[in-house]
């Protein structure tokens, strides 16, 4: 008989986990008995979770101490690198100005849109090519050329098309946010079980019922990993867009403050940048793990 | 398990009339095309009556998976036909419903949402779910119907794709070795529970084997599928009426007889 199901396989990979457990404890090597377990316990998963923000925040304040001692030091002039205290000078100024709120406010606002509208067409067209050969015939050639060109190749055209305004920014966003979502998608669902599609099929399920059924929750992790990807992808076409043509968001602040020499406020936009990427990338990993939870 | 049984199951009117005949008609199915056709299998003709249990024996490979999934309209034949009642086969046939080897239930679906799927289009939500419930308590898996696949065990699950087969209310039960992954204890109790189930909602069950014992303790009729020495693919070499009425005796001589020759068609020797 042919090795099917999982009684024995999963009997076989648990015993192959117990034994690495116990060669790790084994290895480690102590005076005491093998306590394999301990390792494992939710307490210790539970005390693991609780450093980690800790554990995160280590490399950052090294980080600020360096920078605070380098820019004290005198061997390099304040225009070159500013001192943290100025930075937040600068910070605390431009609030006061109700300046960074707006600048921050429009920057998110564009890689919302741009994120949601790109990442939907991925998923459309990811979906569409990924399960049937016709359009993946007729559009996978096309499409792989299209993502061959960097991304700043297209801002001469936008910008002719459509002028400097929001709408030349947000197709940009746009373009940067679905090919990470489409080609993950479509990839994916050419990889979904078959055994659990032909199941399916059998039970009389097609189409849309089928994709909503069987093969998008299959793919829920890999849709994940690839809305991530988008999100970053919008964030860098954003500085893209903003840096060559924009009078307001933290792109046009990066410029703004070069052409004036402000360095202080060149390190706040990118300070910035960095911050609320990783707020919005942490709220997609929340949103993920829930994900996974549900259909994984 | 089998003490599940007294439950006034049948009780849906679509399921009055449901076991249908099935009739194959010189079914013939090759793979690939020029000079490396493979043919698996040929000039199968023959006819399940409504209600009947028919095993299907062949040794690995001779297309008995082919067979279901040609009744199922999973696959298409290459030549000749199936017939369910009056009407051929093309595509998917929602008069049969299908247990596959593997369980293959949706694993981020807990069981009763598993077995919903299988429901005909067109149920009430309220008719499905007092359905699915039924079915649950059929099976034994009432107290686990909340319960993903991945926590329960290999019988468990494929108890729940047995249900799932059952919530279609098929006229046609097609088992591709449902029961050959579970071990032995297990194994016999789906054989019990497959009897109840055919005894509760009687309808016409085709069921892929490779364990003589199992056709002869639920089958009324065994098929053997094998080469007859002409052509490449297998045909029908054998067919057997099982003799008494089910459940039948493990143990019984007549039955012990009838084995041996079984083996023996299978090319294994009897020890």
């Amino acid at each position: 008989m042919e090795p099917h199901l999982t009684g024995n396989s999963v009997v076989d990979a648990r015993a192959a986990a117990a034994a690495t457990t116990t060669a790790d404890a084994t290895q480690a090597g102590t005076s005491k008995a093998p306590a394999p377990a301990s390792g494992w316990s939710p307490a210790g998963v539970r005390s693991r979770n609780w450093a980690r923000l800790p554990l995160g925040m280590l490399l950052p304040a090294i980080v600020l101490a360096a920078w605070q001692i380098a820019s004290t030091a005198g061997a390099f002039s304040p225009v070159q690198l500013p001192s943290p205290a100025m930075v937040f000078t600068a910070a605390s100024e431009l609030v006061a100005r109700g300046e960074l709120g707006t600048h921050i406010a429009i920057s998110t606002q564009r890689v919302l849109i741009g994120f949601s509208i790109g990442a939907a067409l991925g998923l459309f067209l990811g979906a569409t090519v990924g399960l049937s050969r016709l359009p993946d015939a007729l559009l996978s050639p096309t499409l792989g050329a299209l993502r061959a060109v960097p991304s700043l190749a297209w801002v001469p055209l936008l910008i002719l098309w459509m002028r400097i305004g929001e709408d030349s920014k947000i197709t940009l966003i746009i373009i940067g946010a679905f090919f990470p979502v489409f080609t993950t998608v479509s990839l994916a669902l050419r990889h979904v079980d078959r055994n659990l599609v032909e199941a399916a099929r059998a039970f009389g399920l097609k189409g849309v019922r089928l994709l909503t059924t069987v093969q998008l929750p299959a793919v829920v992790p890999s849709v994940f990993s690839g809305l991530r990807l988008a999100l970053a992808q919008a964030w860098l076409f954003l500085v893209a867009a903003e840096l060559i043509a924009s009078s307001m968001g933290l792109g046009f602040l990066l410029t703004d403050s070069q052409n004036n020499g402000r360095t202080d406020r060149m390190f706040l936009a990118i300070i910035m940048l960095a911050v609320i990427g990783k707020i919005t990338d942490a709220l997609l990993g929340l949103a993920e793990k829930w994900a996974v939870k549900r259909w994984a | 398990m089998t003490a599940v049984l007294p439950h006034p199951v049948v009780t849906d009117r679509s399921s009055a009339a449901r076991a249908l005949p099935v009739s194959f008609r010189s079914l013939r199915r090759s793979f690939g095309s020029g000079p490396s056709t493979h043919t698996v299998l040929r000039d199968v003709t023959f006819d399940v009556a409504a209600g009947e249990v028919l095993a299907i024996l062949g040794p690995s490979g001779c297309g008995k998976s082919t067979l279901l999934r040609a009744t199922a309209g999973l696959d298409a034949p290459s030549a000749g036909s199936v017939v369910i009642r009056d009407t051929p086969v093309e595509g998917i046939d929602p008069r049969c419903a299908f247990a596959f080897q593997e369980p293959r239930l949706l694993p981020w679906h807990t069981l009763q949402a598993n077995i919903a799927i299988g429901l005909p289009k067109g149920s009430s939500a309220k008719e499905g779910k007092a359905k699915v419930a039924r079915l649950l308590d059929l099976v034994g898996l009432s107290p686990f119907a909340k319960h993903r696949p991945r926590e329960v065990s290999g019988g468990m699950a494929q108890r729940a794709s047995l249900a799932r087969a059952l919530a279609r209310n098929p006229g046609v039960l097609l088992l591709d070795e449902p029961f050959g992954a579970l071990d032995a204890l297990t194994r016999i109790k789906m054989q019990d529970l497959l009897l109840d189930v055919h005894r509760a909602e009687p309808t016409t069950v085709l069921l892929v084997t490779h364990d003589v014992d199992e056709a002869l303790q639920l089958a009324d009729r065994i098929i053997v599928l094998g080469s007859d020495g002409g052509d490449s693919g297998a045909t029908i070499v054998r067919t057997i009426e099982v003799p008494g009425s089910r459940p039948r005796d493990r143990a019984s001589a007549e039955l012990a007889s009838l084995r041996g020759s079984l083996l023996a068609s299978l090319g294994v020797g009897a020890h």
